[in-house]
Protein backbone atom coordinates (compact mmCIF):
# COMPACT_ATOMS: atom_id res chain seq x y z
CA UNK A 1 0.00 0.00 0.00
CA UNK A 2 2.45 2.62 1.15
CA UNK A 3 5.71 0.77 0.91
CA UNK A 4 5.45 -2.20 -1.35
CA UNK A 5 8.40 -4.44 -1.80
CA UNK A 6 8.94 -6.40 -4.97
CA UNK A 7 5.76 -8.23 -5.96
CA UNK A 8 5.61 -11.85 -4.99
CA UNK A 9 6.92 -11.42 -1.45
CA UNK A 10 3.38 -10.87 -0.22
CA UNK A 11 1.77 -14.06 -1.53
CA UNK A 12 -1.62 -14.54 0.10
CA UNK A 13 -0.57 -12.65 3.24
CA UNK A 14 -2.22 -9.39 4.29
CA UNK A 15 0.97 -8.14 5.92
CA UNK A 16 4.50 -9.22 5.36
CA UNK A 17 7.50 -7.79 7.23
CA UNK A 18 11.04 -8.76 6.39
CA UNK A 19 13.96 -7.72 8.54
CA UNK A 20 12.18 -4.61 9.78
CA UNK A 21 14.18 -2.47 12.21
CA UNK A 22 13.48 0.95 13.58
CA UNK A 23 16.19 3.05 15.16
CA UNK A 24 15.11 6.54 16.20
CA UNK A 25 17.31 9.61 15.92
CA UNK A 26 19.33 9.52 19.09
CA UNK A 27 19.92 5.80 18.83
CA UNK A 28 16.90 4.25 20.55
CA UNK A 29 16.31 0.94 18.83
CA UNK A 30 12.61 0.10 19.07
CA UNK A 31 12.26 -2.83 16.67
CA UNK A 32 15.00 -5.23 15.57
CA UNK A 33 15.07 -7.45 12.49
CA UNK A 34 11.38 -8.33 12.63
CA UNK A 35 9.98 -10.97 10.30
CA UNK A 36 6.23 -11.28 10.45
CA UNK A 37 3.54 -12.62 8.14
CA UNK A 38 -0.13 -12.19 8.82
CA UNK A 39 -2.64 -14.03 6.65
CA UNK A 40 -5.73 -12.25 5.38
CA UNK A 41 -8.59 -12.56 7.85
CA UNK A 42 -6.42 -13.43 10.84
CA UNK A 43 -6.94 -11.95 14.30
CA UNK A 44 -3.50 -11.43 15.81
CA UNK A 45 -2.70 -10.09 19.26
CA UNK A 46 0.63 -8.43 19.97
CA UNK A 47 1.83 -8.52 23.58
CA UNK A 48 4.98 -7.10 25.08
CA UNK A 49 6.36 -5.08 27.97
CA UNK A 50 5.71 -1.36 28.08
CA UNK A 51 8.02 0.61 25.83
CA UNK A 52 9.19 -2.43 23.87
CA UNK A 53 8.21 -1.05 20.47
CA UNK A 54 4.66 -2.30 19.84
CA UNK A 55 3.23 1.09 18.92
CA UNK A 56 6.23 1.75 16.72
CA UNK A 57 5.65 -1.50 14.87
CA UNK A 58 1.98 -0.71 14.39
CA UNK A 59 2.77 2.78 13.14
CA UNK A 60 5.23 1.34 10.64
CA UNK A 61 2.59 -1.07 9.35
CA UNK A 62 0.10 1.82 9.09
CA UNK A 63 2.61 3.91 7.16
CA UNK A 64 2.73 6.58 9.86
CA UNK A 65 6.40 5.83 10.51
CA UNK A 66 9.15 4.38 8.31
CA UNK A 67 11.30 1.37 9.02
CA UNK A 68 14.99 2.20 9.24
CA UNK A 69 15.65 -0.95 7.24
CA UNK A 70 13.73 -3.95 6.00
CA UNK A 71 10.64 -4.20 3.83
CA UNK A 72 6.99 -3.75 4.69
CA UNK A 73 4.35 -5.12 2.33
CA UNK A 74 0.64 -4.59 2.87
CA UNK A 75 -2.02 -6.15 0.63
CA UNK A 76 -3.17 -3.29 -1.60
CA UNK A 77 -6.79 -4.42 -1.50
CA UNK A 78 -7.12 -3.60 2.16
CA UNK A 79 -8.19 -0.12 3.21
CA UNK A 80 -6.56 0.39 6.55
CA UNK A 81 -8.02 1.71 9.80
CA UNK A 82 -6.27 2.59 13.04
CA UNK A 83 -7.69 2.80 16.55
CA UNK A 84 -5.41 4.80 18.83
CA UNK A 85 -4.76 4.23 22.50
CA UNK A 86 -7.00 7.20 23.36
CA UNK A 87 -10.21 7.74 21.45
CA UNK A 88 -8.89 10.90 19.72
CA UNK A 89 -12.24 12.20 18.58
CA UNK A 90 -12.74 15.68 17.20
CA UNK A 91 -14.34 17.48 20.16
CA UNK A 92 -16.19 19.95 17.94
CA UNK A 93 -18.05 17.22 16.10
CA UNK A 94 -20.88 15.13 17.46
CA UNK A 95 -20.78 11.34 17.42
CA UNK A 96 -22.34 11.02 13.99
CA UNK A 97 -20.04 13.56 12.39
CA UNK A 98 -16.99 12.01 14.03
CA UNK A 99 -17.87 8.69 12.48
CA UNK A 100 -18.59 10.13 9.05
CA UNK A 101 -15.21 11.91 9.01
CA UNK A 102 -13.16 9.23 7.18
CA UNK A 103 -15.85 8.96 4.49
CA UNK A 104 -16.02 12.73 4.22
CA UNK A 105 -12.26 12.87 3.70
CA UNK A 106 -12.59 10.18 1.05
CA UNK A 107 -15.12 12.38 -0.72
CA UNK A 108 -18.17 10.17 -0.29
CA UNK A 109 -21.53 11.78 -0.94
CA UNK A 110 -23.45 12.94 2.14
CA UNK A 111 -26.52 10.72 2.33
CA UNK A 112 -24.43 7.63 1.68
CA UNK A 113 -21.88 8.42 4.31
CA UNK A 114 -24.54 9.10 6.92
CA UNK A 115 -26.14 5.78 6.09
CA UNK A 116 -22.82 3.97 6.44
CA UNK A 117 -21.99 5.79 9.66
CA UNK A 118 -25.34 4.89 11.19
CA UNK A 119 -24.66 1.23 10.48
CA UNK A 120 -21.25 1.43 12.15
CA UNK A 121 -22.66 3.31 15.13
CA UNK A 122 -25.38 0.71 15.59
CA UNK A 123 -22.76 -2.01 15.53
CA UNK A 124 -21.03 -0.52 18.54
CA UNK A 125 -24.35 0.11 20.28
CA UNK A 126 -24.44 3.90 20.31
CA UNK A 127 -27.45 4.58 18.10
CA UNK A 128 -29.15 6.77 20.70
CA UNK A 129 -26.11 8.99 21.26
CA UNK A 130 -25.41 10.21 17.71
CA UNK A 131 -26.13 13.87 18.51
CA UNK A 132 -23.91 13.99 21.56
CA UNK A 133 -20.50 15.61 21.69
CA UNK A 134 -17.39 13.76 22.93
CA UNK A 135 -17.32 15.87 26.10
CA UNK A 136 -20.72 14.40 26.98
CA UNK A 137 -19.64 10.77 26.63
CA UNK A 138 -18.02 8.36 29.04
CA UNK A 139 -14.57 6.97 28.26
CA UNK A 140 -16.07 3.67 27.13
CA UNK A 141 -18.54 5.39 24.83
CA UNK A 142 -15.77 7.50 23.33
CA UNK A 143 -13.77 4.37 22.62
CA UNK A 144 -16.82 2.87 20.92
CA UNK A 145 -17.13 5.94 18.72
CA UNK A 146 -13.46 5.57 17.86
CA UNK A 147 -14.09 1.95 16.95
CA UNK A 148 -17.10 2.90 14.82
CA UNK A 149 -15.00 5.52 13.05
CA UNK A 150 -12.46 2.82 12.20
CA UNK A 151 -15.13 0.36 11.04
CA UNK A 152 -17.03 2.82 8.89
CA UNK A 153 -14.54 2.60 6.04
CA UNK A 154 -15.08 -1.17 5.94
CA UNK A 155 -11.37 -1.79 6.51
CA UNK A 156 -9.65 -4.90 5.27
CA UNK A 157 -6.98 -4.32 7.89
CA UNK A 158 -7.75 -3.00 11.35
CA UNK A 159 -4.91 -1.94 13.64
CA UNK A 160 -5.70 -1.33 17.30
CA UNK A 161 -3.17 0.06 19.78
CA UNK A 162 -4.24 -0.83 23.32
CA UNK A 163 -7.69 0.53 22.56
CA UNK A 164 -9.43 -0.51 25.76
CA UNK A 165 -6.53 -0.19 28.20
CA UNK A 166 -8.00 2.74 30.10
CA UNK A 167 -11.41 1.16 30.63
CA UNK A 168 -12.81 -0.78 33.55
CA UNK A 169 -12.79 -4.58 33.39
CA UNK A 170 -16.50 -5.02 32.60
CA UNK A 171 -16.62 -2.43 29.82
CA UNK A 172 -13.42 -3.83 28.43
CA UNK A 173 -14.76 -7.37 28.30
CA UNK A 174 -17.95 -6.11 26.65
CA UNK A 175 -15.98 -4.31 23.99
CA UNK A 176 -13.71 -7.33 23.52
CA UNK A 177 -16.73 -9.50 22.84
CA UNK A 178 -18.21 -6.96 20.45
CA UNK A 179 -14.93 -6.66 18.59
CA UNK A 180 -14.54 -10.39 18.25
CA UNK A 181 -18.10 -10.63 16.97
CA UNK A 182 -17.57 -7.83 14.46
CA UNK A 183 -14.44 -9.50 13.24
CA UNK A 184 -16.28 -12.80 12.77
CA UNK A 185 -19.01 -11.07 10.78
CA UNK A 186 -16.77 -9.02 8.50
CA UNK A 187 -13.80 -10.52 6.79
CA UNK A 188 -10.96 -8.38 8.06
CA UNK A 189 -7.45 -8.79 9.32
CA UNK A 190 -6.96 -7.50 12.85
CA UNK A 191 -3.77 -6.58 14.67
CA UNK A 192 -4.46 -5.88 18.31
CA UNK A 193 -1.80 -4.51 20.66
CA UNK A 194 -2.43 -5.11 24.35
CA UNK A 195 -0.71 -5.41 27.72
CA UNK A 196 -3.24 -7.90 28.91
CA UNK A 197 -2.60 -11.60 28.38
CA UNK A 198 -6.22 -12.32 29.21
CA UNK A 199 -7.48 -9.94 26.58
CA UNK A 200 -5.06 -11.30 23.98
CA UNK A 201 -6.09 -14.87 24.68
CA UNK A 202 -9.78 -14.12 24.58
CA UNK A 203 -9.66 -12.10 21.37
CA UNK A 204 -7.11 -13.58 19.07
CA UNK A 205 -6.43 -16.71 17.07
CA UNK A 206 -2.76 -16.07 17.22
CA UNK A 207 -0.73 -14.26 19.85
CA UNK A 208 2.75 -12.88 19.35
CA UNK A 209 4.84 -12.09 22.42
CA UNK A 210 7.64 -9.55 22.17
CA UNK A 211 10.81 -9.13 24.20
CA UNK A 212 11.85 -5.97 25.94
CA UNK A 213 13.09 -3.17 23.70
CA UNK A 214 14.17 -3.63 20.97
CA UNK A 215 11.14 -5.77 20.14
CA UNK A 216 11.85 -9.25 18.86
CA UNK A 217 9.48 -12.19 18.79
CA UNK A 218 9.64 -14.59 21.78
CA UNK A 219 6.84 -16.84 20.62
CA UNK A 220 4.33 -16.80 17.84
CA UNK A 221 1.56 -18.89 19.34
CA UNK A 222 -1.60 -20.20 17.71
CA UNK A 223 -4.23 -20.16 20.43
CA UNK A 224 -5.85 -23.52 20.89
CA UNK A 225 -9.38 -22.30 21.59
CA UNK A 226 -12.74 -22.61 19.85
CA UNK A 227 -13.41 -19.94 17.21
CA UNK A 228 -16.56 -18.76 18.94
CA UNK A 229 -15.63 -16.93 22.14
CA UNK A 230 -18.11 -16.49 24.97
CA UNK A 231 -17.37 -14.83 28.26
CA UNK A 232 -17.62 -18.18 30.10
CA UNK A 233 -14.51 -19.23 28.25
CA UNK A 234 -12.43 -17.06 30.52
CA UNK A 235 -13.10 -19.38 33.44
CA UNK A 236 -12.23 -22.61 31.66
CA UNK A 237 -9.01 -24.57 32.20
CA UNK A 238 -8.18 -24.56 28.48
CA UNK A 239 -8.17 -20.76 28.65
CA UNK A 240 -5.87 -20.78 31.67
CA UNK A 241 -3.51 -23.14 29.87
CA UNK A 242 -3.21 -20.69 26.96
CA UNK A 243 -2.64 -17.67 29.18
CA UNK A 244 -0.02 -19.71 31.04
CA UNK A 245 1.95 -20.25 27.84
CA UNK A 246 1.85 -16.55 27.01
CA UNK A 247 2.75 -15.47 30.52
CA UNK A 248 5.74 -17.77 30.56
CA UNK A 249 6.90 -16.38 27.22
CA UNK A 250 6.43 -12.81 28.41
CA UNK A 251 8.57 -13.51 31.47
CA UNK A 252 11.19 -15.21 29.34
CA UNK A 253 11.36 -12.21 27.00
CA UNK A 254 11.61 -9.79 29.86
CA UNK A 255 14.76 -11.20 31.42
CA UNK B 1 -31.17 33.41 32.93
CA UNK B 2 -30.11 32.63 36.46
CA UNK B 3 -26.51 32.18 35.34
CA UNK B 4 -26.72 35.48 33.48
CA UNK B 5 -27.96 37.20 36.62
CA UNK B 6 -25.22 35.59 38.68
CA UNK B 7 -22.71 36.92 36.18
CA UNK B 8 -24.04 40.46 36.01
CA UNK B 9 -25.14 41.15 39.54
CA UNK B 10 -21.80 41.14 41.40
CA UNK B 11 -20.01 43.66 39.13
CA UNK B 12 -23.09 45.91 39.09
CA UNK B 13 -23.14 45.99 42.87
CA UNK B 14 -19.43 46.84 42.94
CA UNK B 15 -20.05 49.63 40.41
CA UNK B 16 -22.89 51.22 42.38
CA UNK B 17 -20.95 50.98 45.63
CA UNK B 18 -17.89 52.60 44.04
CA UNK B 19 -19.98 55.46 42.67
CA UNK B 20 -21.62 56.15 46.02
CA UNK B 21 -18.33 56.01 47.91
CA UNK B 22 -16.64 58.32 45.37
CA UNK B 23 -19.49 60.82 45.60
CA UNK B 24 -19.41 60.86 49.38
CA UNK B 25 -15.61 61.07 49.60
CA UNK B 26 -15.25 63.85 47.03
CA UNK B 27 -17.93 65.91 48.77
CA UNK B 28 -16.51 65.26 52.23
CA UNK B 29 -12.93 66.11 51.23
CA UNK B 30 -14.02 69.07 49.17
CA UNK B 31 -11.93 68.18 46.12
CA UNK B 32 -12.09 70.80 43.38
CA UNK B 33 -14.33 70.11 40.38
CA UNK B 34 -11.53 70.58 37.81
CA UNK B 35 -9.36 68.00 39.57
CA UNK B 36 -11.87 65.26 40.18
CA UNK B 37 -15.52 65.74 39.31
CA UNK B 38 -18.20 64.14 41.44
CA UNK B 39 -20.00 61.19 39.83
CA UNK B 40 -23.21 63.25 39.80
CA UNK B 41 -21.43 65.96 37.81
CA UNK B 42 -20.35 63.38 35.28
CA UNK B 43 -23.92 62.06 35.13
CA UNK B 44 -25.06 65.57 34.40
CA UNK B 45 -22.71 65.71 31.42
CA UNK B 46 -24.10 62.43 30.19
CA UNK B 47 -27.61 63.74 30.63
CA UNK B 48 -27.09 67.08 28.93
CA UNK B 49 -24.64 66.19 26.21
CA UNK B 50 -25.60 62.69 25.26
CA UNK B 51 -26.35 63.52 21.59
CA UNK B 52 -22.82 64.92 21.25
CA UNK B 53 -21.32 62.00 23.12
CA UNK B 54 -23.22 59.51 21.00
CA UNK B 55 -21.95 61.14 17.83
CA UNK B 56 -18.40 60.99 19.17
CA UNK B 57 -18.94 57.42 20.25
CA UNK B 58 -20.03 56.52 16.74
CA UNK B 59 -16.99 58.18 15.15
CA UNK B 60 -14.67 56.31 17.49
CA UNK B 61 -16.58 53.05 17.18
CA UNK B 62 -16.34 53.18 13.41
CA UNK B 63 -12.55 53.47 13.49
CA UNK B 64 -12.21 50.90 16.26
CA UNK B 65 -14.42 48.39 14.44
CA UNK B 66 -12.59 48.83 11.15
CA UNK B 67 -9.24 48.45 12.95
CA UNK B 68 -10.45 45.42 14.86
CA UNK B 69 -11.98 43.85 11.77
CA UNK B 70 -8.70 44.26 9.89
CA UNK B 71 -6.83 42.76 12.84
CA UNK B 72 -9.14 39.76 12.88
CA UNK B 73 -8.92 39.13 9.14
CA UNK B 74 -5.27 39.97 8.51
CA UNK B 75 -4.09 38.60 11.86
CA UNK B 76 -5.65 35.24 11.05
CA UNK B 77 -4.37 35.27 7.47
CA UNK B 78 -0.86 36.12 8.64
CA UNK B 79 -1.03 33.33 11.22
CA UNK B 80 -2.22 30.88 8.55
CA UNK B 81 0.64 31.93 6.34
CA UNK B 82 3.18 31.57 9.15
CA UNK B 83 1.83 28.14 10.08
CA UNK B 84 2.55 26.72 6.62
CA UNK B 85 6.18 25.94 7.34
CA UNK B 86 8.95 26.24 9.89
CA UNK B 87 11.07 28.16 7.42
CA UNK B 88 8.37 30.72 6.67
CA UNK B 89 7.82 31.11 10.37
CA UNK B 90 11.49 31.66 11.12
CA UNK B 91 11.79 34.14 8.28
CA UNK B 92 8.73 36.27 8.97
CA UNK B 93 7.64 35.90 12.58
CA UNK B 94 10.25 38.35 13.98
CA UNK B 95 8.80 41.07 11.76
CA UNK B 96 5.26 40.59 13.02
CA UNK B 97 6.58 41.44 16.46
CA UNK B 98 7.10 44.90 14.96
CA UNK B 99 3.36 45.49 15.42
CA UNK B 100 3.78 44.79 19.10
CA UNK B 101 6.77 47.06 19.64
CA UNK B 102 6.18 50.05 17.38
CA UNK B 103 5.07 53.07 19.43
CA UNK B 104 1.83 53.99 17.73
CA UNK B 105 2.00 57.61 18.90
CA UNK B 106 5.26 57.94 17.02
CA UNK B 107 4.03 56.33 13.84
CA UNK B 108 0.70 58.20 13.73
CA UNK B 109 2.24 61.41 12.30
CA UNK B 110 3.59 59.31 9.44
CA UNK B 111 0.12 57.95 8.84
CA UNK B 112 -1.17 61.51 8.72
CA UNK B 113 1.44 62.36 6.09
CA UNK B 114 0.45 59.34 4.02
CA UNK B 115 -3.31 59.24 4.47
CA UNK B 116 -4.24 62.65 5.92
CA UNK B 117 -5.81 62.97 9.32
CA UNK B 118 -9.13 61.18 9.71
CA UNK B 119 -10.82 57.83 9.79
CA UNK B 120 -8.29 55.96 7.68
CA UNK B 121 -5.23 56.97 9.70
CA UNK B 122 -7.04 56.40 13.01
CA UNK B 123 -8.28 52.94 11.96
CA UNK B 124 -4.76 51.98 10.95
CA UNK B 125 -3.56 52.96 14.43
CA UNK B 126 -6.23 50.69 15.91
CA UNK B 127 -5.10 47.91 13.59
CA UNK B 128 -1.41 48.27 14.44
CA UNK B 129 -2.09 48.14 18.15
CA UNK B 130 -4.47 45.18 18.05
CA UNK B 131 -3.17 42.82 15.36
CA UNK B 132 -0.29 41.15 17.16
CA UNK B 133 -2.30 39.26 19.80
CA UNK B 134 -4.43 37.81 16.99
CA UNK B 135 -1.35 36.65 15.11
CA UNK B 136 0.42 35.22 18.15
CA UNK B 137 -2.57 33.39 19.60
CA UNK B 138 -3.85 32.05 16.28
CA UNK B 139 -0.40 30.82 15.36
CA UNK B 140 0.02 29.07 18.71
CA UNK B 141 -3.34 27.38 18.13
CA UNK B 142 -2.55 26.35 14.58
CA UNK B 143 0.76 24.84 15.62
CA UNK B 144 -0.55 22.84 18.56
CA UNK B 145 -2.86 20.46 16.73
CA UNK B 146 -2.74 17.11 18.44
CA UNK B 147 -0.21 14.84 16.65
CA UNK B 148 -2.47 11.78 16.86
CA UNK B 149 -5.28 13.66 15.14
CA UNK B 150 -2.87 14.77 12.44
CA UNK B 151 -1.82 11.12 12.02
CA UNK B 152 -5.44 10.14 11.68
CA UNK B 153 -6.05 12.72 8.98
CA UNK B 154 -2.96 11.51 7.16
CA UNK B 155 -4.14 7.94 7.44
CA UNK B 156 -7.44 8.81 5.83
CA UNK B 157 -5.70 10.63 3.01
CA UNK B 158 -6.77 14.16 3.93
CA UNK B 159 -5.18 16.83 1.75
CA UNK B 160 -3.72 20.15 2.89
CA UNK B 161 -6.99 22.00 2.53
CA UNK B 162 -9.11 19.41 4.36
CA UNK B 163 -6.56 19.20 7.17
CA UNK B 164 -6.57 22.97 7.55
CA UNK B 165 -10.32 23.40 7.33
CA UNK B 166 -11.50 20.36 9.27
CA UNK B 167 -8.69 19.94 11.79
CA UNK B 168 -6.23 22.76 12.33
CA UNK B 169 -8.59 25.69 12.17
CA UNK B 170 -11.27 24.26 14.46
CA UNK B 171 -8.72 23.06 17.01
CA UNK B 172 -7.13 26.54 16.97
CA UNK B 173 -10.50 28.21 17.53
CA UNK B 174 -10.17 28.63 21.32
CA UNK B 175 -6.82 30.38 20.82
CA UNK B 176 -8.19 32.53 18.02
CA UNK B 177 -11.05 33.67 20.24
CA UNK B 178 -8.56 34.52 22.99
CA UNK B 179 -6.58 36.61 20.50
CA UNK B 180 -9.72 38.44 19.39
CA UNK B 181 -10.70 39.08 22.99
CA UNK B 182 -7.40 40.85 23.67
CA UNK B 183 -7.58 42.67 20.34
CA UNK B 184 -11.08 44.06 21.04
CA UNK B 185 -9.89 46.10 24.02
CA UNK B 186 -6.64 47.12 22.34
CA UNK B 187 -8.47 48.34 19.21
CA UNK B 188 -10.33 50.95 21.28
CA UNK B 189 -7.13 52.06 22.99
CA UNK B 190 -5.41 52.29 19.60
CA UNK B 191 -8.27 54.36 18.25
CA UNK B 192 -8.19 56.89 21.10
CA UNK B 193 -4.41 57.26 20.84
CA UNK B 194 -4.75 57.53 17.06
CA UNK B 195 -7.31 60.28 17.44
CA UNK B 196 -4.99 62.29 19.68
CA UNK B 197 -2.58 62.55 16.77
CA UNK B 198 -4.53 61.84 13.64
CA UNK B 199 -8.13 62.70 14.55
CA UNK B 200 -9.95 65.69 13.10
CA UNK B 201 -12.06 68.23 14.95
CA UNK B 202 -15.21 68.42 12.85
CA UNK B 203 -18.90 68.16 13.69
CA UNK B 204 -18.42 64.56 14.77
CA UNK B 205 -15.16 64.52 16.71
CA UNK B 206 -14.04 61.14 18.07
CA UNK B 207 -13.88 60.55 21.81
CA UNK B 208 -10.11 61.13 21.79
CA UNK B 209 -10.59 64.59 20.26
CA UNK B 210 -13.37 65.21 22.74
CA UNK B 211 -10.99 64.46 25.61
CA UNK B 212 -8.36 66.86 24.27
CA UNK B 213 -10.86 69.65 23.64
CA UNK B 214 -12.49 69.30 27.05
CA UNK B 215 -9.10 69.30 28.73
CA UNK B 216 -8.21 72.52 26.90
CA UNK B 217 -11.20 74.24 28.52
CA UNK B 218 -10.76 72.61 31.92
CA UNK B 219 -13.96 70.57 31.62
CA UNK B 220 -12.77 67.62 33.63
CA UNK B 221 -16.30 66.27 33.93
CA UNK B 222 -16.54 66.06 30.13
CA UNK B 223 -13.14 64.32 30.03
CA UNK B 224 -14.50 61.75 32.44
CA UNK B 225 -17.68 61.29 30.45
CA UNK B 226 -15.68 60.75 27.24
CA UNK B 227 -13.28 58.32 28.91
CA UNK B 228 -16.15 56.35 30.38
CA UNK B 229 -17.86 56.22 27.00
CA UNK B 230 -14.67 54.90 25.45
CA UNK B 231 -14.40 52.16 28.10
CA UNK B 232 -18.02 51.32 27.45
CA UNK B 233 -17.18 50.87 23.78
CA UNK B 234 -14.31 48.53 24.67
CA UNK B 235 -16.63 46.59 26.94
CA UNK B 236 -19.28 46.24 24.26
CA UNK B 237 -16.74 44.97 21.75
CA UNK B 238 -15.36 42.51 24.26
CA UNK B 239 -18.89 41.31 25.01
CA UNK B 240 -19.50 40.79 21.30
CA UNK B 241 -16.34 38.69 20.99
CA UNK B 242 -17.29 36.71 24.09
CA UNK B 243 -20.69 36.03 22.60
CA UNK B 244 -19.09 34.88 19.37
CA UNK B 245 -16.75 32.62 21.34
CA UNK B 246 -19.65 31.18 23.24
CA UNK B 247 -21.53 30.46 20.03
CA UNK B 248 -18.55 28.70 18.51
CA UNK B 249 -17.24 26.81 21.53
CA UNK B 250 -20.16 26.13 23.85
CA UNK B 251 -20.69 22.58 22.65
CA UNK B 252 -17.20 21.31 22.97
CA UNK B 253 -14.65 23.48 24.69
CA UNK B 254 -14.06 23.46 28.44
CA UNK B 255 -13.69 27.26 28.52
CA UNK B 256 -17.37 27.69 27.65
CA UNK B 257 -18.83 24.89 29.73
CA UNK B 258 -19.89 24.53 33.34
N1 LIG C 1 9.52 9.45 17.97
C1 LIG C 1 10.36 8.81 18.81
N2 LIG C 1 11.62 9.25 18.98
C2 LIG C 1 12.48 8.61 19.80
N3 LIG C 1 12.17 7.53 20.52
C3 LIG C 1 10.93 7.03 20.40
C4 LIG C 1 9.95 7.65 19.55
N4 LIG C 1 8.80 6.95 19.63
C5 LIG C 1 9.04 5.95 20.50
N5 LIG C 1 10.31 5.99 20.96
C6 LIG C 1 10.94 5.04 21.87
O1 LIG C 1 10.83 3.77 21.31
C7 LIG C 1 10.53 2.80 22.30
C8 LIG C 1 9.30 2.03 21.91
O2 LIG C 1 8.18 2.90 21.94
P1 LIG C 1 6.72 2.36 21.64
O3 LIG C 1 5.82 3.52 21.76
O4 LIG C 1 6.72 1.62 20.37
O5 LIG C 1 6.51 1.36 22.86
P2 LIG C 1 5.22 0.46 23.20
O6 LIG C 1 5.64 -0.94 23.12
O7 LIG C 1 4.08 0.88 22.39
O8 LIG C 1 4.98 0.85 24.73
P3 LIG C 1 3.61 0.97 25.53
O9 LIG C 1 3.16 -0.41 25.74
O10 LIG C 1 4.01 1.61 26.81
O11 LIG C 1 2.68 1.80 24.71
C9 LIG C 1 10.39 3.55 23.61
O12 LIG C 1 11.58 3.40 24.33
C10 LIG C 1 10.22 4.98 23.19
O13 LIG C 1 10.81 5.84 24.13
MG1 LIG D 1 2.24 1.94 22.79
Amino acid sequence: MHESSSPGTLGSAAISLRGVSRIFDGGVEAVRAMDLDVAAGEFVALIGPSGCGKSTLLRIIAGLDRATCGTVAIAPAAPLAFVFQDAHLLPWRNVLRNVTLPLELAGMEKTRRIERAMTAIEQVGLADAIKRYPAQLSGGMRMRVSLARALVTDPGLLLLDEPFAALDEITRQQLDEQLRELWARRKMTVLFVTHSINEATFLADRAIVFTRRPARIVIDHRLDLPPKRMSVLRAEPTFARQTGILLEALQRGNT
Amino acid sequence: MRRLLNGILPPVIVLIATIIIAEVLIRALGIAEYLLPRPTAVFKVFHEQYPDLLRSLWTTAEAALIGFGCSAVFGLLIALFLSTSRLVQRAFYPYTVFFQTVPVVAIAPLLVIWFDAGLKAVAICAFIVSVFPVIANSLAGLLSTEPALRDMFRLYGAGWWATMWKLKLPSALPNIVTGLRIAAGLAVIGTIVGEFVAGVLDVNPGLGIKVIEAKKYGQTDVVFAAVLTASLLGLLMLAAVNFLGWLLLRRWHASEQG
